[in-house]
């Protein structure tokens, strides 16, 4: 009788333990694949699964942050017109992010998914969308002054505005220095954020 | 075997068991059989799942077991759910998903209405291209002449579209109607619009066919939208050789309100000193501006708005008389104008909207025309040729209009929508006439209660399909008559960029008051328009072509009783057709933006004193313009030039027979009309985010080649001689320094926002 207990006792925290190691495995194996993914597809079956993971898991933000990242490589994508309505859906994965948790991280995105709108029209958007990525930089280094993607990203927005208007590489090249060193002394914890790094390093490399 | 090894056992069999996998694949489809590419496959609450690919397909497989749901979401599409009983077997499906209307998805009408402002959806212009289009000099009326369907009438202000004279169109501000949109003018001069086009956040020129919540305009619409709160707090100045100004605008540190007032004088004294005029100016022209305003955002996202202006404008000049080679004709105005506007948007429960309203405007002109001698003074003829003594004269004239208005806008489900309200408007008109010759005093006046009653509905059937169905009821006490005017859009979306429209409607208009003045038993003048439009608009190009058919009926027709008055009756009638065309491209050539307009016009019209049905004075055959702007970063400087062109327009001399009766005496045709205008601004403090003063210097010059044009002519009492009516000079120049201090609270705005 206790044996049988005792194996039942070990059946249900095995099972348990098993479903918590498949959230971390399932994310590992997708974060990966998100690393090589490149075709519109790919990413896009990827934002995908990382959202059935989130809703499965519902009180992890780190699903959902994936599930919007893939959704923003879709948006670099120059075969992706739509950019409207693949900020929108970006839009709505970081709202199912942030009903859990709000952070620099997610503001990176809700950058880049900004300015991937503003860039539709710069000229007659600027002052909406660039205005609505300006803020959301400004509230990811609130929230976490030394985070490394921020930097990248304003040093993207400052290299692509041209000296005219208070941008270029020489304003870009700081920024890039800083991301690059805070890079290389980061310790993310497992699954987190870890994209950038030699972005950021090819930018550099790019303004000497 | 120990109780672990048993236990292993049991485990991995049952792994094994779970994994006994059911392979789930099929299609997700639109209701029309276009793939959903991107929506989103799960059974709910497991990590199983797929997305759709580009062709619609999806597959993968799972290896939950027993009754599940499925579901299938994707945005802007209704999501599905589907039962699923995976046992090993693989699953085909095939869904259908409907797509949700959605307000940015849908098409928009477009048939006879052309759309400008930064934030609006299908706008053709911005304000900033109202402003930098060359020839327009920041003059809203100006620029929308260079869109199709407009006149390039340079004689009289006002917009002369599709066949309708200058009156059947009128500017509302914020769903009122302005009263004197233009500052005073003289005769065969036109004056300029008195409100800036930096005011407004939004404009929509409608060349016909527009909404039944506006009415008494039997041709056009410009419809102005105020600007909500403005982005910082800053002073602004502006400094020229003709106008000097001061203003500022005070945002809340909240960002809920604002207010704001400012001044401008203009004095052309200088720059006729330094340009020579055709007409000699014995007063110079002069006008004191100033205006104030509040907005107040509510709670619910609503927005209270006032807006005042107060303007007072001065001028006298002598032009050449036509009859006698020994006199001139001295005209003088003195205006004075206040005009007031509030108005109040708030949304409520339920997916009600409200628009309230109101409006007063009064006009004073005190005008007066002296035939003069050599020296100046004034100069008296026996009364065998008694027409002379008529051209000495003084009017005094005062417009008084207040206006309510309100309108409930009700969402029914999804995007569809319904609208109604009414207006109120109370018109005082007096005129005091008197020419000293002949001691007339006369004195006219009447009030006008007009009410009008509307509803429409926007009506979505699918994001392809729009209908927008209308109908006003106006009645007007002065004339005594009603009306009822119907108006029926539609807009087909035949591909991804591209749309079809139709629109038709029914418009009334009251006589002008020169008119009721002296008969008020005349009905409301008529105009029924038949338009179809079809647009392809990208990001950087837009293509429109627009044909239509108006027909005009009840027409205001003069019936002389002696040589100075007459009476009215609605025995008029005519009608326009016609094909307009316009191209807008900023792709093909890097940083460089221009836009074609075409129309072509076939239009007659029996109205005033016109002996049959002819081609009105006002209207060319052909008219066309080409608007190009280029901004070069490097040097943070803009060059912009338009060329208009219009074939002749005809001209006609009706001389008061016996009878009393109007003949046509005589008739021609002006040459064609030409002009290249060029305007350049220099922003030196562009994208300098540091930069404390914004600096914009601007230059520009109308019709660069000193093109000489003629409007038409007028002529003598004899009918022997004509006068061409020529600009009062060849060319304008314009140069000035626009200056603002802004204090940006954004940063201060993101900080209290954490």
């Amino acid at each position: 009788m206790r044996k049988t207990l005792f194996a039942l006792t070990l059946l249900a925290s095995l099972a348990v333990s098993a479903q918590s190691d498949k959230y971390t495995q399932m994310m590992q194996k997708n974060i990966s694949l998100l690393d090589s993914a490149k075709s519109i597809d790919e990413l896009q079956s990827l934002a995908g699964t990382f959202d059935r993971i989130g809703d499965a898991e519902k009180t992890k933000w780190l699903p959902y942050y994936y599930a919007a990242l893939a959704q923003t490589w879709v948006g670099w994508n120059p075969a992706t017109k739509d950019k409207d309505g693949n900020s929108a859906k970006i839009n709505a994965y970081l709202a199912k992010a942030e009903a859990i948790e709000k952070n620099a991280e997610l503001y990176a995105v809700e950058n880049m998914s900004a300015t991937q709108q503003m860039l539709v029209d710069p000229q007659s958007r600027w002052m909406t969308y660039g205005k609505t990525a300006g803020e959301a930089l400004q509230k990811g280094l609130q929230a976490d002054p030394n985070n490394p993607r921020l930097y990248y990203l304003q040093g993207m927005s400052l290299f692509g505005t041209p000296p005219q208007f208070g941008g270029g590489k020489d304003k870009a090249k700081p920024l890039f220095e800083k991301s690059v060193s805070l890079y290389k002394s980061a310790h993310p914890e497992p699954l987190a954020p870890t994209w950038g790094q030699k972005q950021a390093e090819d930018m550099l490399a790019q303004c000497n | 075997m120990t109780p672990k090894t048993t236990l292993f056992i049991v485990f991995t069999f049952m792994t094994g068991w779970l994994r006994a996998q059911t392979v789930i694949s099929g299609t997700v489809k639109d209701t029309r059989g276009h793939p959903v590419r991107g929506a989103s496959i799960t059974i709910k609450d497991s990590y199983d799942g797929a997305t759709v690919d580009s062709t619609g397909a999806f597959r993968f497989k799972t290896t939950e077991t027993g009754p599940h749901t499925l579901t299938i979401t994707n945005i802007g599409y209704f999501p599905v759910e589907q039962p699923i009983n995976p046992s090993g077997e693989a699953i085909t499906l095939h869904i259908a998903m409907k797509e949700q209307l959605s307000e940015l998805k849908a098409v928009t009408i477009t048939a006879g209405s052309f759309t400008a402002g930064d934030a609006k959806r299908g706008a053709v212009l911005s304000s900033l291209d109202v402003a930098t289009t060359a020839g327009s000099n920041a003059d809203i009326t100006a620029a929308l002449k260079t869109l199709p369907g407009a006149q390039q009438v340079g004689e009289s202000e006002g917009l002369f579209v599709r066949g309708g004279a200058g009156y059947e169109a009128k500017q509302y501000i914020d769903g009122t109607l302005v009263n004197n949109p233009y500052f005073s003018s003289v005769p065969d001069i036109a004056s300029r619009g008195r409100f800036s086009p930096f005011l407004f956040k939004g404009t929509v020129f409608s060349t016909g066919g527009y909404s039944a919540l506006y009415g008494q305009a039997l041709s056009s619409v410009v419809l102005l939208e105020s600007i909500d709160l403005p982005e910082k707090s800053e002073i602004d100045a502006s400094i020229s050789p003709i106008i000097v100004g001061l203003g500022t605008q005070q945002l809340a540190k909240n960002k809920k309100s604002s207010y704001g007032f400012s001044y401008n004088y203009v004095n052309v004294g200088l720059y006729f000193k330094a340009v020579k005029q055709v007409p000699d100016y014995y007063k110079m022209p002069q006008f004191h501006n100033g205006d104030a305003n509040f907005r107040i955002r509510t709670k619910n996202g609503g927005m209270i708005k006032y807006y005042t202006t107060f303007a007072y404008s001065d001028l006298g000049l002598r032009r050449q008389d036509v009859d006698t080679l020994n006199a001139k004709n001295a005209f003088g105005i003195t205006n004075h104008n206040w005009y007031n506007n509030l108005s109040w948007r708030e949304y409520l429960n339920n997916g009600w909207k409200m628009d309230l309203g109101a409006s007063f405007s009064t006009n004073l002109d005190n005008l007066g025309q002296q035939v003069q001698d050599a020296h100046n003074q004034l100069k008296t003829f026996p009364d065998s040729v008694f027409w002379m003594n008529f051209k000495t004269f003084a009017v005094d004239q005062r417009q008084e209009l207040s206006q309510i208005k309100a309108v409930f806008d009700k969402k029914l489900g999804g995007i569809s929508s319904i609208r109604f309200g009414g207006e109120y408007w109370y018109a005082y008109n007096y005129q005091h006439y008197r020419t000293q010759q002949y001691n007339i005093d006369s004195t006219y006046k009447f009030r006008d209660h007009y009410n009008a009653v509307f509803a429409e509905s926007d009506i979505f059937l699918t994001n392809e399909l729009a209908a927008k169905l209308g109908v006003r009821f106006e009645h007007s006490s002065v004339i005594r008559r009603s009306d009822l005017a119907p108006r029926v859009s539609l807009a087909y979306r035949t591909a991804p960029d591209a749309q079809v429209s139709l629109a038709y409607g029914i418009f009334y208009q009251k006589p002008e008051n020169s008119q009721l003045f002296y008969t008020t038993n005349v009905g409301f003048t008529k105009a029924t328009h038949y338009i179809v439009n079809y647009q392809k608009m990208s990001k950087d190009r837009i293509f429109r072509v627009e044909a239509y058919y108006k027909k005009y009926e009840d027409l205001i027709k003069t019936v002389p009783v002696s040589y100075n008055y007459s009476i009215y009756n609605n025995s008029g009638s005519g009608y326009a057709k016609g094909v307009e065309l316009f191209w807008r491209d900023k792709k093909t050539i890097k940083d460089f933006d221009y836009w074609i307009s075409y129309s072509f016009l076939d239009t007659k019209r029996n109205y005033l004193n016109y002996t049959e049905q002819l081609v009105p004075n006002f209207a060319a055959k052909h008219t066309a313009s080409i608007v190009t702007k280029k901004f070069f970063t490097k040097i943070k400087s803009g060059f912009n030039l338009t060329y208009s062109y219009a074939t002749g327009r005809p001209y006609y001399n009706f001389r008061l027979a016996g009878g009393p009766k109007f003949d046509l005496a005589q008739q021609g045709k002006t040459k064609s009309y030409q002009a290249l205008n060029f305007s350049a601004e220099y922003v030196p403090t562009i994208g300098n985010p540091k930069a404390r003063t914004f600096v914009v210097l601007f230059a520009s010059v109308s019709n660069l080649l000193g093109y000489n044009a003629v409007y038409g002519y007028n002529f003598s009492y004899s009918g022997q001689y004509k006068q061409p009516i020529t600009p009062p000079a060849n060319r304008f120049y314009f140069i000035g320094c626009f200056l603002s201090w802004g204090v940006d609270r954004s940063q201060d705005a993101i900080n209290n926002n954490l």
